[in-house]
């Protein structure tokens, strides 16, 4: 467990005045502030840490504690047991905010184990109404999904707060959609409701297909014979291997719709994306001597 | 679409220690709609969200109102922003 230097979190000398502290946290605070920063996890992480060095460096006796052990926090633990054990400790309640199982929230009550040795699980708990709402928490999920689940509404069971949810997931979610569960967040406080449950969607890529939309698009390698004379190409697709008739002399590059291939269109049922095939017509190699003489004699065909 | 919850707005200022002349700033502001029943103010529930934001950035940043309507302006910009990324990132590259 390292030492954490709680004046330079806060950009200050140790001999900052309560002022001081106050102000350079404020600063700092309008940087990271989550509320300024949504859904920054950097930010985030930046702005814990802000409140646990304010935490300490705000509260006189803890303050205090802290400049007499510094980095020598390790022995001074010890000297805080030995004190309690004589002052008979009394029991504390827990005032520590609710985190959702599994589920990230914008809470500050997360502090480090350097700060939670030195003053305890209680030393952070209220930290003057800050964090403080009526509203429940909002909790914000990651749901991975392949892309060719993406292309299927399926119904899928979550559980939040121990409590299990059913959840359809609509066809045709693109990677990075945000959908909103209203009410499945944490519960409120004093009576204020409950916040809301926001679950991502990550879509992983597939290598065979770009996306976009509700289109697809594919390469397709058609042999040159093919290309030049006509004839048929095997595509995949999404739902399984298309056969396509290939038109005689098609150039390179050439792009062919199959439409209604695509995706299903998000929230829009029977509408389908199309899907997109681009031909790499492939040139033949380790001729011949045979082969070789043939395209000469084709060349010449076209002088 | 299902009824949206009324939250009475003494019950917010009773729990975030806030003066009901703040909320009502905000209205003004046209950051949120208080709406009147029984002659009492209420908020819906959509709006004790962005409440609660504007009251921490009064309480913990010490931002007034006009500053908290330039950052709301600003925020909701940064959310079109973002989805614009995010779709121009999903699209295949040229």
């Amino acid at each position: 467990m390292a030492f954490i230097d709680y004046y330079q979190t806060l950009g200050i000398h140790k001999t900052a005045s309560d002022k001081d502290i106050k102000n350079a946290y404020r600063k700092l605070a309008r940087k990271y502030h989550p509320d300024l920063n949504p859904n920054d996890t950097e930010a985030n992480k930046k702005f814990q840490q802000l409140n646990e060095a304010n935490e300490v460096l705000s509260d006189p006796e803890k303050r205090k504690k802290y400049d007499k052990y510094g980095e020598n926090w390790e022995r001074g633990e010890e000297y805080e047991k030995y004190t309690q054990q004589q002052q008979q400790s009394r029991p504390q309640g827990n005032y520590g905010g609710q985190q959702g199982a599994g589920f990230e929230g914008f809470g500050g009550e997360d502090f480090s184990d350097f700060f939670q040795s030195m003053f305890g699980q209680e030393g952070g708990g209220q930290a003057r109404g800050r964090q403080a709402k009526y509203r429940g928490q909002d909790y914000n999920a990651e749901l991975r999904l392949s892309l060719k689940e993406s292309a299927e509404s399926h119904k899928q069971t979550l559980t939040v707060n121990g409590k299990n949810i059913r959840i359809t997931i609509p066809a045709g979610v693109e990677n990075g959609q945000t959908i909103k569960i209203a009410g499945h967040g944490g519960p409120g406080v004093n009576g204020g409701p409950a916040g809301d449950l926001y679950i991502t969607f990550i879509v992983a890529d597939d290598p065979r297909f770009k996306r976009n939309g509700s289109d697809l698009y594919a390469i397709a390698k058609l042999d040159l014979y093919v290309a030049v004379l006509g004839g048929e190409v095997t595509v995949d697709t999404l739902t399984g291997k298309v056969k396509i008739k290939v038109k005689p002399e098609t150039q390179n590059g050439t792009k062919v719709k199959l439409q209604g291939k695509g995706l299903p269109v998000y929230k829009k049922e029977g509408q389908f994306g199309d899907f997109y095939i681009t031909y790499d017509i492939q040139v033949p190699g380790n001729l011949t001597e045979r082969e070789k003489k043939l395209f000469e004699e084709l060349a010449k065909e076209r002088k | 679409m299902a009824q949206e919850n009324l939250i009475a707005a003494t019950e917010i200022c009773k729990y975030h220690e806030v003066e009901y002349t703040f909320i009502h700033s905000l209205e003004e502001a046209g950051l949120l709609q208080i709406t009147v029943v029984d002659q009492a103010p209420y908020i819906t529930d959509s709006d004790l969200q962005k409440l609660e934001r504007m009251i921490r950035m009064h309480h913990e940043l010490d931002i007034n109102i006009a500053g908290i309507e330039a950052i709301s302006h600003l925020l909701q910009r940064v959310e079109q922003m973002r989805e614009e990324i995010r779709l121009l990132r999903n699209r295949f590259p040229v």
